[in-house]
């Protein structure tokens, strides 16, 4: 721990800059307690979340690693909202499996994140609770549906948090705030307590400050836990994840230091109309940067992109409005009325999707073309290791811009959603800036290979300094 | 896909969602265009492909049938806006009202 100071001089804000490995090293250390962390975070929040939104509710603790967790996550005895008015009230019986399984690892909870309503945005400004503001610039949306979870690691409001993906939630909100972030493989990580938005795409995974704190969380919440059933032993982390583990009280964690080896594909389709041509320069720098570490570049198309906010919306629309039934009043939450415009907008236009006459020439037709979408991934992956391109075609843009024009917000995911549907990890890595805003690196994989977009982010990210900027506030 | 006012009331009818009058006009609206953006996968040729519901590609997982720890009463009625004698109340089902 050269790089910090001796516990005399350390400020608060050298403890809450600090990585999760650098945490847990510290900790070990006795550079500073568990409630001197503990009080850094607690004064951070207090004077800064005023001014971003993040939190909707502050735990005041002394105890274990403070992380912040999306609202739509339950959490025993703590409020959990899903950004909705209509669990205004809410206090979960239980915890859910990932908060279950952080708590084992010396993890508490300091407070809930902010987030689009029921996880049904791209901004932020869904949050029945008010939108969260992006810590590079105030006047700009952070990104969503885990609006709080991507700005509270961004602003150094906890050490990492988790948030969920559905068709994007948490790359976008990771690019447009200069932070990593990771949606695991569908069934890596159990959904049990996760209020269920579209059940067939749905993720938990972690925001962090480095792509080796990613990595560490992904083995604390991965794995079967017997309460979802597309949860298969594959996805404990002993099966398929070699990775960062703690031996004898140290962390090891893989020493890849090239990319040597590596193909990566770079899909034409990402990089079309649309794409702003700033944000283009810097993923395009981030590619030749990568081909500096060794990689080799192989040109790949997916064909049925144009496709996939399509298919992405008639599912989603169709799962949210089966999974949304359940809020009738009775047994938790307020009547049906307290929904949000979004949210009713999309239970209306899945439960028309899915009625008498209609089913088969939407909701099919749609599970068909995905079809061909998770076989553009795979035809794809047979001439390369991992898929490099953008995660957003523009950095984050103003509150307000987007909020009457819903159609116009859904295509800002073009570049996640495809890889929601086929149900591969992705990971966003920081490379760089336009206007003062951040850019993130989208890097895919194969289903279940987490281990290897993590190297190849790892060798990226240290080869560069983006992941040490942090934002004035 | 047009959606008139007449099917956004009945949609809502089947969702269970009270709408205002100006809301079934702005979905009326709304809805349609968003149905019309969608209506271009009718140009992707699907013959022989077969559907995919969920990538896992698990289907009816069975569990073990033995009692397991479970959520107490208490703790599955402190949400409830309504309960009687331990349990959740709610309206009549068989009953016009």
């Amino acid at each position: 721990m050269d790089f910090l100071p001796q516990k005399e001089y350390l400020k608060m804000s050298d403890l809450t800059s600090l990585s999760l490995l650098q945490t847990i090293d510290a900790l070990k250390e006795n550079k500073f307690s568990e409630s001197e962390l503990n009080e850094a975070y607690l004064k951070r929040i207090q004077s800064l979340n005023p001014k971003l939104n993040a939190f909707l509710e502050v735990v005041n603790q002394t105890k274990g690693i403070p992380s912040g967790i999306k609202d739509i996550i339950c959490t025993q005895g703590i409020k959990t909202t899903a950004g909705s008015k209509i669990l205004s009230n809410f206090i979960p019986p239980y915890d859910a499996t990932v908060i279950k399984k952080l708590k084992s690892q010396n993890v508490n909870i300091i407070g809930k994140l902010n987030n689009d309503e029921f996880a049904m945005g791209s901004s932020g400004e869904n949050s029945a609770y008010g939108p969260t503001k992006n810590p590079w610039n105030l006047t700009k949306v952070p990104g969503g549906s885990s609006s709080g979870s991507a700005a509270a690691v961004a602003a150094d409001l906890c050490v990492f948090s988790l948030g969920t993906d559905t068709g994007g939630s948490i790359r976008q909100p990771a690019s447009l705030t200069g932070v990593v972030g990771l949606k695991p493989s569908y069934g890596r990580v159990s959904r049990y307590g996760s209020i269920a938005m579209a059940s067939s795409l749905d993720q938990i995974g972690p925001f962090t400050k480095t792509v080796a704190d990613a990595r560490l969380v992904l083995e604390w919440i991965s794995g079967p836990d017997g309460y979802d059933s597309n949860v298969v032993e594959i996805a404990s982390p002993l099966r398929g994840l070699a990775m960062t583990s703690l031996r004898g009280g140290r962390l090891r964690r893989p020493t890849r230091q090239s990319l040597k080896g590596i193909k990566i594909g770079v899909p034409k389709e990402y990089f079309g109309e649309g794409l702003d041509k700033n944000v283009e320069k810097v993923v395009r720098n981030a590619i030749d940067q990568m081909v500096k570490l060794g990689v080799e570049v192989v040109e790949i198309s997916l064909p049925h992109t144009q496709y996939a906010v399509e298919v992405y919306y008639t599912m989603m629309f169709s799962e949210v409005s089966s999974n949304l039934a359940r809020f009738d009043g009775i047994r938790f939450g307020n009547s049906r009325d307290h929904f949000g415009d979004e949210t009713k907008r999309r239970i209306m236009l899945g439960t028309f999707a899915l009625s008498s006459g209609y089913y088969e020439a939407y909701f099919t037709k749609a599970a068909k073309v995905r079809t061909l979408i998770k076989q553009d991934f795979e035809k794809a992956f047979q001439k390369c290791d991992v898929i490099v391109g953008p995660v957003s075609p523009t950095v984050a843009w103003n509150l307000g811009e987007k909020i009457s024009d819903p159609l116009m917000m859904y295509l800002s995911d073009v570049y996640t959603i495809p890889a929601s549907l086929a149900g591969i990890p992705g990971l966003s890595v920081p490379c760089g800036f336009v206007d003062g805003l951040p850019v993130g690196l989208q890097i895919l994989g194969k289903y279940m290979d987490e281990e290897t977009i993590l190297n190849v982010g790892e060798v990226y990210e240290k080869s560069t300094d983006w992941y040490k900027e942090k934002p004035k506030l | 896909m047009k959606l008139s006012e007449t099917q956004v009331k009945h949609v809502a009818k089947l969702a269970n969602l009270p709408l205002t009058e100006e809301e079934t006009k702005e979905y009326s609206d709304q809805l349609s265009k968003i149905l019309d953006y969608i209506d271009q996968l009718n140009k992707v040729d699907t013959t022989g492909v077969a559907s995919t519901y969920n990538v896992s590609e698990v289907v009816s997982v069975m569990a073990e049938d033995v009692p397991k720890d479970c959520l107490t009463q208490e703790g599955a009625l402190q949400n409830a806006s309504l309960k009687k004698n331990g349990f959740f109340a709610t309206k009549g089902v068989f009953e016009n009202e």
